[in-house]
């Protein structure tokens, strides 16, 4: 129990100091799983949508399969982006393992699936009617689907908090793609980690803690986003 | 639609910007977890980015996963201490240029009650003889690390085939935690000292063998031959072993961790034997490893 007020304590000097490093490293955190958050609802959202309003042979076994996504284990990705990114990989021209932008494209990957899924339900839980209405009232297919989207989108910012609560929490395929680079690619994570392994486990304490905390203040700002669009 | 249509555009936008943010020429250092976990690359390898303007990108895992790691071309330099496997490295070619950097030792760990009596023993292979007759838990690393090739080369010499004993168990897991891991479970397990000081303020674990011969842990530096691969950074990974045993990186070295534990960590080596030549591919390996 002392170790957890340790933690504690520690979590607090190193946010009131202003601890550089922990700075750096909460930074990177949010910047690199707030990036993947956005890359998969710019797919996640409309192929959601579409998924969920078109008909065709096959939908059911699609939706099964993005399901199934998002349960992904970030271990998996991990060493299928870090294949695919290896010097000697299909994509090492690029230079891209070890890096954040590696870490980005694998959260990516975890994250497109749970908003893709989530979005898929929310539409669909629309009454079916409001679709016809609409395209009766001469809406282009497009435009249906555009409208459709705003109608549920308070269950598809349910999907953006899930999707950044998966990426922001995951350590498998941000150790694996980033390489835990002190000052490079070391997230709240993999810090926390290392200073296990380290056996420094007040310093852990307090970055699962700080972690914790600015979850819960992202999540707190996209619920009041998502409780005012309901008045 | 349309909208939407932007935004898709967007995405990929970013990821461009992500790209191009990449920054000045890097280097991937491959190492063991020992390094890392110790610290003494936080003093180093800032040491060495200070004065190349070079960055360093250092991946702490295993001896084994690090020669993998080079093996593929995918680590320029590599800080690693399995003396044979480091040796067969060099035989294939994989390496351009192997020095010696540091040593230190290997200490086996253990409950204070030491119910396997390891305390007499003579040499760490009767000791691990003695833990396998009394059937005491001991934590093996399991993940074809440095230190887990020689414990294998000790279980060897004792003549006791430990794996699917219930009292062997591998953690797969990094020194540290392993260390966590027999601490927790009063069991034995083999460390190098530096990990074991570094954490010794947590561990319910003494030293309970040491200076045997055979327990000796030294550290090389390899240079992955750039001839094999043609993304292989030659140029950095000469500068960061020449670095390594340059006289103020070992001096540096000597000092680490006196004042935090009391006594060094590493001993610096780089002096004992002269650098092998530079070559083409094959390099005699240096037998800086003693047997």
């Amino acid at each position: 129990m002392e170790l957890i007020a340790n933690g504690v304590n520690e979590a607090l000097r190193l946010l009131v100091s202003l601890d550089p490093e922990v700075l750096g490293i909460t930074a990177l955190s949010l910047e690199v799983s707030g990036v993947a958050t956005l890359l998969s609802l710019l797919v996640g959202i409309p192929v959601g949508t579409a998924l969920a309003l078109c008909d065709f042979p096959g939908k059911r076994l699609l939706i099964g399969l993005v399901n199934t996504g998002m349960g992904l284990p970030p271990v998996v990705v991990g060493l299928f982006v870090t294949v695919l990114l290896w010097r000697s990989g299909p994509l090492g021209a690029f230079g891209l393992l070890y890096t954040p932008a590696a870490i980005i494209i694998a959260q990516s990957v975890l994250a497109t699936p749970i908003v893709m899924g989530i979005t898929v339900a929310a539409v669909q839980q629309l009454p079916k009617s409001l679709h016809q209405q609409i395209l009766a009232l001469g809406a282009s297919r497009g435009q249906a689907g555009w409208m459709l989207m705003k109608e549920a989108r308070l269950p598809i910012l349910a999907a953006v908090m899930a999707g950044f609560g998966a990426v922001i929490s995951e350590v498998g395929a941000a150790i694996m793609v980033g390489g835990n680079i002190k000052g490079h690619t070391r997230v709240l994570t993999t810090a926390t980690v290392l200073e296990t392994s380290k056996g420094n486990f007040d310093v852990a304490i307090a970055l699962g803690l700080i972690l914790l905390a600015f979850t819960f203040v992202i999540n707190l700002a996209l619920t009041q986003l998502q409780q005012r669009g309901k008045a | 639609m349309t909208r939407l249509r932007n935004l898709a555009w967007a995405a990929p936008a970013v990821l461009v910007f992500c790209l191009a943010a990449v920054p000045k020429p890097s280097l991937i250092l491959a190492t063991t977890t020992s390094t890392q976990d110790s610290g003494l690359l936080d003093l180093l390898v800032p040491m060495f980015e200070k004065k190349s303007g070079c960055v360093v990108k250092t991946i702490a895992v295993g001896s084994g996963q690090a020669l993998a790691l080079g093996q593929r071309g995918e680590a320029d330099v590599l800080l690693v201490h399995s003396p044979d496997a480091e040796e067969k490295f060099m035989a294939e070619g994989w390496g351009s240029q192997r020095r010696r950097v540091m040593h230190n030792d290997f200490v086996l760990a253990g409950p204070v009650e030491d119910p396997a009596g390891v305390r007499k023993a003579k040499t760490a292979a009767e000791a691990f003889r003695k833990i396998a007759s009394a059937g005491t838990l001991f934590f093996s690393r399991g993940d074809e690390s440095g230190t887990h090739a020689l414990e294998k080369k000790l279980w060897k010499a004792a003549a006791v085939e430990p794996e699917g004993g219930k009292w062997y168990q591998q953690t797969g897991l990094g020194m540290g935690q392993t260390l966590n891991v027999a601490s927790e479970k009063k069991g034995y397990s083999l460390t190098d000292r530096g990990t074991y000081l570094s954490l010794k303020k947590n561990l319910a674990l003494e030293v309970l063998l040491q200076g045997d011969k055979s327990l000796l842990n030294v550290y090389h530096v390899i240079e992955v031959n750039a001839s094999k691969w043609p993304r292989v950074e030659a140029k950095g990974s000469g500068a960061f072993a020449d670095f390594l045993v340059a006289s103020g990186t070992q001096a540096a070295i000597k000092t680490f961790g006196v004042d935090k534990y009391g006594e060094p960590l590493f001993f610096p080596d780089a002096e004992k034997r002269p650098a092998t030549p530079s070559g083409k591919g094959r390099t005699a390996p240096s037998r800086g490893a003693e047997k």
